[in-house]
């Protein structure tokens, strides 16, 4: 598969290179850019990255492995990031956690079959105030009760279909 | 009466547009400065309000800018630190998302006094909301003329922009920040030279934590002796209080420094949940030294926590009530810490994950005696021997739970099991 920005990316591309005195500077942020148009990072995709950066492949490969928000396999159309920090953790997190786990049939790490649901435990979210706190895609939910998440899921589901 | 500064506008939806922070004297403390002010000034008159960094450390704001070489050639660099991902802590995304121009006018004036003429606001990549706040805000701000090219007609240039991070403790540490800017791994560096000497691409950098820099607008305004007026002399100012855990009412609370402690949990956060006793504190994010409740008379600064042996750190205050395991809790700590060392210094890579496994094995009733001796051995290991302060955040909170829980942790020796049956 030939890897490559759409139009509105390779705008968006130049733009961010000039926000930075050297175009390595840029890399997080092209990576980011790359994963929203792609879904994830495969070695095709870190390739094209590299070449419009001027970096070689391995170096890509560094540092996007270093950064857990940078997906080297595919995730669900909808990621979900159960936090299970110590706040959370007080609050009821691992209950979330194994409603989740139940009820999507997957374990941390996995991908629902039909693709739809990923589930991940991750550190804490800086939202320790409202635990438990799941972020989903880009947002976050707080506060969360089963009854809440249940409700979140269903939401999710109907808006997949 | 102790009036709220930072966060006094933060209910309003408005209050994140530039107008309505405008209409309510945001941008004034800037334009003076621009008028009036030239950076050493700028730098003097933040020194000699005793602030000092929010980010964790406490280090003198006005000193650290001092450090930056006055008549080099070399370009500046002021660098927001809005990592924000020690665990406790969520009070700069509340600035971020309720008062964003706040921020943005503290770096303003912080890059002025630095002679810095690029500025990045590093937002950890999970906050993606208030990363688009603070997009939309920077817009506003070159759209009134406060950002570009010779602004109000200064001659002074500074352009401003978000970064975003993907997911990574170790990049709140300042030179890990730096690194990861620069496009690569956020593997802390050996200091010195320190970043204000070479810091984002070799050159003269500033790291400042987002609500150290809330803080300048106020001082410029009103003046250093107002800012000394509030809370201690020696740590002054306006502080934001992030409560969490077993505590009725969580949340932010923008009080001033050297607040009580009992006050705090008590009145402020009205008390500990289902009415249970408090069982230990972490005052100042995960990485301090945890108390007792019978420490917790202690005003809420910098030099009286350190004087009780721990620290304000990030002033992520974490309750725990009598139900909580404090070997499970530990074990909590320092499966983040393990999953964050950056794995660059061998006794933070190995010793975390070393006292990972005894921790578990404590908590499932497989240790002996033995075991719990070799993990603060293992503590005291990685105590002082890494590149950055990360090792120690890890070997504090086994230290200290150790010392103050130590009966606890032969609890879980003599009876084979955890007596609380915890499941954290
Ligand atoms: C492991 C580690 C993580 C840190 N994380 C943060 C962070 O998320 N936010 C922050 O402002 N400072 C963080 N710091 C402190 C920074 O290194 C630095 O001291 C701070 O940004 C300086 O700003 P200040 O002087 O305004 O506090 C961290 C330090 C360490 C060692
Ligand atoms: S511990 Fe979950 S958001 Fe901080």
């Amino acid at each position: 598969m030939k890897v490559e920005f759409s139009e509105a990316a390779k705008k968006e591309f130049d733009e961010i290179v000039k926000r930075y005195p050297q175009k390595r500077a840029a890399l997080l942020t092209v990576l980011h850019l790359a994963q929203r148009e792609f879904g994830w990072l495969s070695r095709d995709v870190m390739e094209y990255v590299g070449q419009l950066l001027d970096i070689p492949v391995g170096e890509v490969y560094d540092t996007a492995s270093f950064y857990t928000m940078f997906y080297k396999k595919p995730v669900g159309k909808y990621h979900i990031q159960v936090c299970h920090t110590l706040s959370c953790a007080l609050r009821g997190a691992r209950n979330i956690y194994e409603h989740l786990e139940q009820k999507l049939g997957i374990k941390d790490g996995e991908v629902t079959p039909d693709g739809k649901f990923s589930l991940i435990k991750v550190e804490c979210l800086g939202s320790c105030g409202t635990a438990p706190v799941v972020q989903i895609n880009d947002d976050y939910y707080e506060g969360l009760t089963i009854e809440k998440l249940d409700d979140i899921l269903n939401h999710l589901d109907k808006n997949s279909e | 009466m102790f009036e709220k500064v930072l966060t006094q506008h933060i209910q309003i939806p408005e209050s994140r547009d530039i107008d309505y922070y405008m209409k309510h004297g945001g941008y004034q403390a800037f334009r003076k400065v621009l008028k009036e002010m030239d950076p050493d000034q700028v730098i003097e008159v933040v020194k000699e309000s005793n602030l000092r960094g929010r980010g964790g450390a406490g280090f003198p704001t006005g000193v650290k800018w001092g450090f930056v070489p006055k008549n080099d050639d070399k370009p500046h660099y002021l660098l927001v630190n809005a990592d924000e991902s020690e665990p406790g802590t969520f009070k700069d995304r509340l600035l971020m998302d309720g008062n964003p121009h706040l921020v943005i006018e503290g770096a303003m004036i912080a890059s002025y006094a630095i002679r810095a003429n690029l500025s990045y606001i590093y937002i950890r990549g999970e906050f993606v909301k208030e990363a688009r706040i603070l997009e939309a805000a920077i817009q506003q701000a070159y759209d009134k003329g406060l950002l570009g090219k010779n602004i109000l007609g200064s001659g002074y240039d500074l352009d401003m922009y978000v970064h975003r991070g993907a997911g990574a403790y170790i990049c709140g540490e300042e030179t890990g920040l730096i690194e990861s800017l620069e496009g690569k791994r956020g593997w802390p560096r050996i200091k010195p030279p320190f970043p204000a000497i070479e810091g984002f691409l070799q050159s003269p950098t500033i790291v400042n934590n987002v609500e150290t820099l809330a803080c300048v607008p106020f001082i410029v305004e009103r003046g250093a002796r107002w800012f000394k007026s509030i809370g201690p002399e020696s740590s002054p100012g306006p502080k934001l209080y992030c409560l969490s855990g077993h505590i009725n009412k969580p949340g932010v609370y923008e009080l001033p420094m050297g607040t009580n402690l009992k006050e705090l949990i008590y009145e402020y956060g009205g008390g500990i949940l289902d009415g249970k006793a408090l069982k230990a504190v972490i005052p100042g994010g995960s990485s301090v030294p945890v108390l007792r409740p019978d420490e917790i008379d202690v005003a809420m600064d910098f030099d009286s926590l350190a004087k009780i042996g721990t620290m304000l750190g990030s002033a992520g205050t974490i309750v725990m009530h009598e139900d909580t395991c404090m070997v499970d809790a530990l074990l909590n700590l320092i499966h983040f810490y393990r999953h964050e060392s950056c794995g660059q210094c061998t006794p933070c890579r190995e010793g975390t994950n070393w006292a990972e496994r005894i921790l578990k094995k404590i908590e499932h009733g497989q240790a002996s005696e033995k075991d719990v001796d070799l993990l603060e051995e293992v503590a005291n290991h990685i105590n002082f021997r890494t590149i950055c302060p990360l090792g120690d955040a890890a070997a504090m909170p086994i230290q200290s739970f150790l010392k103050k829980f130590r009966d606890e942790f032969n609890a879980h020796v003599a009876q084979h099991k955890c007596p609380l049956n915890s499941r954290l």
